[in-house]
């Protein structure tokens, strides 16, 4: 057991620095997605699978979903300005 | 602020950060060891006090429900809050979305997504139920069931069209869920009054533990929760997806 939560610990460290490391707002909402499905599988290690639940339906879904539409929105609008000239 | 005077302040300030960071892990309880006795007395009596099986279902719905009514309210608010930050202003304009656009039209959606996605609707929507119904006996509940009813208007939109997402998505019966949802949690909490107990006291029979229809009010809790996060959640979706894909026509009142 102990090995399985050292394992997850890792994975979880190596899952946050890469969501810090990657600098493209829209590969960082995917890689900020997978990190979510991590901390749940952190959760459900440690045996708090209520959470686990929450944290992939939020963190794995919602979350990234919201960051990806809000960046469509923003390059669209950048489109926008180019062509009103003003 | 040169580079130099930049670092300097930096390392000045990690050091007084990391040092009391130190200090509190030494603190700390070991690891793995559990010091406060209300996880333990739950534990203990919340299986035979409440016949939930879920003891977590138990702190959130029961023992602590005002703080969960509270949360619940915040999300409420929030979506309250997108809808109104999202609603049409004076000003803007229709505009076709990208994929329109002659020279960028994007290709359309595969068949292998469209059957994916059509192939899993109605397990994911059969799940989400399943999880808010049997929130009180097993991990789940109507937060984690009621986000998971919400993907499936996602798998919608992934499998079809936006146009279909809107003709599935009747805004009426989304509101309707919304404050329904909203207002059964206080509801729920009144029937204690009315039962003269206290608000959000266990009033209805509690049954036996590990039945569907066990644990008194926690279920019915568990619905109004689903329905409210299930509504609010189609709704944030939709209010951003209409703000990326389809912009308002010029004098449509919303």
């Amino acid at each position: 057991m102990i090995v399985l939560e050292a394992a997850v610990f890792l994975l979880v460290a190596a899952g946050g620095t890469a969501v810090a490391l990657t600098r493209d707002p829209l590969n960082q909402a995917i890689v900020a997605s997978f990190y979510g499905l991590i901390l749940g599988i952190m959760f459900l290690v440690f045996q708090a699978p209520d959470v686990a639940l929450s944290q992939i339906t939020v963190g794995a879904v919602a979350l990234p979903l919201m960051i990806v539409l809000a960046l469509a929105k923003v390059r669209a609008l950048a489109g926008g300005r180019k062509d009103d000239a003003g | 602020m040169t580079p130099a005077v930049r670092r300097r302040v930096f390392l000045a300030a990690a050091v007084v950060a990391g040092g009391l960071l130190l200090w509190g892990l030494t603190g700390l309880p070991d690891y793995g060891v559990y010091v406060g006795p209300y996880g333990d007395v739950l534990n203990a009596v919340a299986v035979g006090e409440r016949k939930a099986t879920n003891v977590v279902a138990a702190v959130t719905f029961d023992y602590r429900g005002v703080d969960t009514m509270g949360e619940e309210f915040i999300l409420f608010a929030a979506v309250v809050g997108v809808a109104i930050v999202l609603r049409a202003q004076r000003g803007e304009t229709e505009q076709p979305p990208d994929e329109d656009a002659a020279d960028r039209r994007a290709p359309g959606t595969s068949n292998a997504v469209r059957v994916l996605g059509l192939a899993l609707l109605g397990p994911v929507v059969l799940f989400g139920i399943y999880v808010v119904a049997h929130g009180h006996l097993s991990p789940g509940g109507g937060f984690q069931g009621g986000v998971v009813l919400a993907t499936a208007a996602l798998l919608v939109y992934l499998s079809g069209e936006y146009v279909t997402l809107r003709r599935v998505r009747p805004v009426a019966l989304i509101d309707l869920s919304e404050s329904t949802g909203a207002a059964g949690y206080v509801a729920v909490g009144l029937l204690g009054l009315a039962a003269g107990a206290a608000f959000l006291e266990n009033v209805l029979p509690l049954g036996r533990p590990g039945a569907l229809l066990s644990a008194g009010t926690i279920p019915l809790i568990n619905l109004s929760v689903g329905l409210e996060v299930a509504g609010g959640f189609v709704l944030l979706l939709s209010e951003f997806l209409e703000q990326t894909l389809v912009l308002r026509r010029p004098g449509e009142v919303t």
